[in-house]
């Protein structure tokens, strides 16, 4: 076989190949994230669209230039007798190649000013929601309702995240986009949201509303949302926070108008009878039960599941100096936080702290230790009141 | 033409021997080896960071790294790539070339030259050591935001020194190009017969001088902040957290052009030499060089669309960011133009360049893509951002200082270096950092944040591609590294042009030069400029 038509004989069989990769490639890819989401608002919705133009636009670009070297790799080349022509400057070309790209460049910029003016309309909102981003998890404030929700990663999650996983990762459902309390919100009515931080920046994004906004401590930015779809949507904080970063996802419930005021109402009322619960007294066993489900959410995360924190950063509550003394000190760095330890007076009322501080005295055989000490086990609502 | 006296004057050159050689060096070339061993070490350190980041992400869960660790991972990998990596290798070709270029003996500032080169490894150590530290190293993005930044432990005050030294180093190395062009060019070699990759060093070195010290600016600010009481960055100290972000990218902007000018200027060489055809349009190279240097100081904002802005800023942002494409554009259909009826070889450096043609537009098409203003509040700060800026600095920039690397390597050693092996290591580099990189795209698009070290389930697939990608990517510079020790020990011969095509003062000099380059300054005319 001549050397010509070996190479043909090559080319065809990697024809073939190539073509054979690339069906099993699609039939896989078919399955495989590949591109942004349509979303449920007018604003995902326009994004997208906008995203596409240009995605073509680019593309179609790509496909001429790159053509016309692939052209000039495989004609120009030495191997097949080309001469090298001498030309060096041609003003033509170059005026041409500068104004062609400035009328497609302004082409892509009047949809895109169009959209960001419509995406900057916070005005004539129906109802406002505060996000504020902590490490690492939201709270949302419905300011017309006076309602508030936490909302922290699911357990499960959490669970199957840590170093040595009591649940493996691929059976948990929504993996890392799920959370404790989800909030609700409303279709077909225009939400204002605001978002801040109380520590570092955090960015608040649900991919299908169709932006992200960076929540900053000490500063309020205003965005706005209209679901026009009911529906569960995911989205997690998208800006680096830290440790937990990856671990403090959204999730929207978008529901009917006349479901969502219904589960405003219950949210009120849960959080009347959770105001009246900081003047009862538990029994320790009430405090331990409760005390351990707010431990693996709020604290957790850094002092670990076992208490034994993390050498240099996050300080063991084994043994601890606060954790076995004077219930009053406890009481004190849990409400109001020291340097990396945040403080917990704002996001648990007086019966969780006093839940979850009675937990950390009586687990990891600090029960032991403190009544050695002669301090006092047993923290009640009325304690952590008196300490405000 | 040939210049006998300094052939002759091999003989006599009087190097220094032993340590003494390197620790005191103020001869370009040995100094500019220095900075391309320096950078290759810094590559490899950089390197297994980015294996770990990529082991940590074969699956979903966490397996081998705690998240702050990771965090750590991500921060130092581009502090080491960006900083010890990239910009000393530039530095280092400027050094060994430069003055070859313009006919030059040596740099304008030796000592200076030493110093800049000397300061490199104390501030890499100053960095590397708080791996050691109570708090570990920074862990807070190369961006360094306040106020995360802030509540790294001890290694803060390492950081920003560390910071500040290579401020120092890249200021002075820079002042050490402008001197040398501005006063050691030979007779003849006007600014319009500057060979291009002198022409955009001398335009990195200005854009070095504007924007290091606002890094500085920057960062020390932080330090008052931490330590002195003041509240730049605190807003209940009536500061704003934004504010540096506007200080760091007014830096940080021109910063990805002092990463790339250079790269540009390297193949704005090789590719005229193997398409023996000179390079199209020179003019407009170096005015669309200056004008995207000039223009890159008026679009940092566009990494901070989702912090907020008003509505003027965040169009004014996104029309300079898509203006920069028309220089851009311009440079890739002239290196385009100046391949189209040329007399093409394929050997390696003109490989790596033809790389660096197909994938640093690819790059730029994304960039202008979230150049857009609407769309990009979706694609920042996801993967897709993390797949642009991995195409423009590895297969963009990586991949040009490898083929100046290449293509300087006969001139610097004597020897040729194996060419197949050198074909091995473009294929290799090119098919994984594809695989590496592109799956990256779809991951943003589908919703995957950056910098975190545990995803959805749904990412699982794309991921463990990516990671084989980038084992293979980092497996294959090993090559670079067998290539380089093999041309150093010997092999054919090169002779002074080296390549058919070559052009240019450096290939009048014997393969390897006099340790000083050019003791009488060699005349340059119009036709030995531009041919
Ligand atoms: C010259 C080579 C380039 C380099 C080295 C480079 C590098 C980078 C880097 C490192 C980032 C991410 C920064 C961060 O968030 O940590 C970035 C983002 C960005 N780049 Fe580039 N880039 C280059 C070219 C371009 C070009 C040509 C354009 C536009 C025409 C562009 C537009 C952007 C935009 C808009 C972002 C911000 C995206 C976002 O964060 O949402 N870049 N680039
Ligand atoms: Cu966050
Ligand atoms: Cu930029």
């Amino acid at each position: 076989m001549s050397v010509d038509k070996l190479k043909k004989a090559m080319c065809g069989v990697l024809a073939v190949a190539l073509y054979l990769a690339s069906g099993t490639v699609f039939a896989a890819l078919t399955d495989m994230p590949l591109n942004l989401t349509r979303g449920v608002t007018e604003t995902s919705q326009r994004v997208y669209d906008l995203h596409m133009i240009i995605l073509y636009i680019v593309t179609v670009i790509g496909i001429i230039v790159f053509g016309v070297m692939c052209w000039s790799i495989f004609h120009h080349r030495k191997s097949k007798g080309a001469v090298a022509a001498q030309f060096h400057h041609s003003t033509t070309a170059e005026i041409i190649w500068t104004i062609i790209p400035i009328i497609i460049l302004v082409a892509m910029a009047v949809p895109a000013t169009k959209t960001l003016v419509f995406m900057e309309q916070t005005s004539d909102a129906e109802m406002t929601l505060k996000v504020t981003g902590y490490q690492w998890k939201w709270r949302y404030d419905y300011l017309e309702e006076g309602v508030t929700i936490w909302s922290a990663l699911h357990e499960d999650s959490n669970k199957a995240r840590q170093r040595d996983p009591s649940i493996d990762p691929e059976t948990v459902e929504n993996y890392l986009l799920e959370v404790d309390n989800p909030i609700v919100l409303p279709v077909d009515t225009k939400i204002r949201i605001l978002t801040t931080a109380d520590d570092v920046i955090h960015a608040w994004w649900v991919p299908a509303l169709g932006w992200k906004r960076d929540a900053i401590p000490g500063f309020i930015t205003d965005n706005w949302t209209n679901i026009k779809e009911p529906g569960i949507y995911r989205g997690q904080c998208a800006e680096l926070c830290g440790r937990d970063h990856a671990f403090m996802p959204i999730v929207v419930h978008a529901v009917p108008k006349a479901e969502y005021v219904a589960w405003i109402e219950t949210q009120k009322a849960e959080q009347a009878a959770s105001a009246a619960s900081a003047n009862k007294t538990f029994t320790k066993d009430e405090l331990m039960r409760k005390g351990e489900q707010i431990y693996t959410t709020q604290c957790a995360a850094c002092h670990q599941a076992e208490g034994q924190g993390i050498e240099g950063v996050f300080p063991s509550l084994v043994g601890g100096a606060i954790a076995t003394g004077p219930a009053a000190d406890h009481i004190d760095i849990v409400l109001n936080g020291k340097n990396l330890m945040p403080a917990f007076k704002e996001q648990l009322n007086d019966a969780e702290l006093a839940a979850v501080i009675t937990f950390e005295r009586n687990k990891w055989g600090n029960y032991e230790k403190i009544t050695a000490k002669g301090h006092a086990d047993v923290v009640q609502p009325a304690d952590v009141k008196a300490t405000r | 033409m040939s210049y006998a006296a300094v052939h002759d004057d091999v003989h006599h050159d009087h190097k220094p021997t032993g340590i003494g050689r390197w620790l005191f060096s103020t001869n370009h070339k040995d100094i500019g080896t220095m900075y391309m061993v320096f950078a290759l070490i810094m590559f490899f350190i950089g390197g297994a960071m980015a294996m770990v980041i990529r082991l940590e992400l074969f699956q979903p869960g966490l397996q081998f790294v705690d998240p702050q660790f990771f965090n750590s991972m991500t921060t130092v990998h581009a502090l080491v790539m960006i900083f010890g990596a990239v910009m000393p290798a530039g530095v280092g070709l400027a050094n060994w070339m430069i003055p070859m270029m313009i006919g030059a003996p040596d740099m304008a500032f030796p000592r200076m030259n030493n110093m800049s080169f000397w300061i490199l490894p104390f501030a890499f150590a100053l960095l590397l050591s708080t791996f050691f530290m109570q708090g570990g190293a920074p862990a807070g993005g190369w961006t360094m935001y306040p106020p995360l930044v802030l509540q790294l432990g001890d290694g803060l005050p390492f950081l920003i020194f560390a910071v500040h030294f290579l401020g120092i180093s890249s200021i002075m190395g820079a002042i050490n190009i402008i001197a040398t062009v501005f006063n050691m060019r030979a007779p003849g070699m006007t600014f319009m017969r500057l060979p291009l990759f002198v022409w955009t060093w001398i335009i990195t070195a200005f854009l070095l001088i504007a924007a290091m010290p606002v890094l500085a600016g920057a960062v020390t600010m932080l330090l008052t902040d931490k330590y002195f009481g003041t509240a730049f960055f605190d807003a209940a100290g009536g500061g704003d957290p934004v504010l540096f972000q506007h200080v760091f990218w007014f830096f940080g902007h021109p910063e990805v052009y002092i990463l790339v000018l250079p790269s540009f200027g390297i193949i704005s060489q090789i590719i005229p030499t193997f398409a023996r055809k000179p390079l199209f349009g020179y003019a407009s190279m170096v005015y669309a060089t200056a004008s995207i240097a000039f223009l890159s100081f008026f679009v940092w904002a566009h990494h901070m669309f989702t912090a907020g802005m008003p509505l003027a800023g965040e169009l004014f942002f996104m029309y300079a960011t898509m203006a920069i494409a028309v220089p851009t554009g311009v440079k890739v259909f002239n290196w385009t133009a100046t391949m189209w009826r040329g007399s093409m070889t394929f050997e390696t450096p003109m490989l790596f360049s033809i790389g660096v043609l197909f994938m640093f537009t690819l790059g730029g098409f994304t960039g202008l893509m979230m150049g857009i203003t609407p769309v990009d509040f979706q694609y920042h700060d996801t993967y897709f951002i993390v797949a642009h800026f991995h195409y423009v600095l590895v297969p963009g920039i990586v991949f040009g200082i490898i083929a100046g690397v290449y293509y300087w390597l006969p001139k610097w050693t004597g020897y040729m270096y194996d060419e197949t092996l050198g074909k091995w290591h473009f294929w290799l580099s090119t098919i994984s950092v594809n695989v590496l990189f592109f799956p990256m795209h779809f991951l943003g698009l589908a919703g995957m944040p950056r910098r975190i070290p545990d995803y959805n389930t749904q990412f699982t697939d794309w991921n463990q591609i990516i990671s084989i990608g980038g084992l293979a990517f980092g497996l294959s510079q090993l090559i670079l590294v067998w290539v380089v020790i093999k041309c150093v020990r010997g092999g054919e011969k090169a002779t002074d042009q080296v390549w058919e095509g070559a052009h240019g003062l450096e290939f009048t000099l014997p393969s390897p030069p006099p340790f000083h380059s050019f003791t009488t300054p060699p005349k340059v005319t119009e036709a030995m400029a531009h041919s």
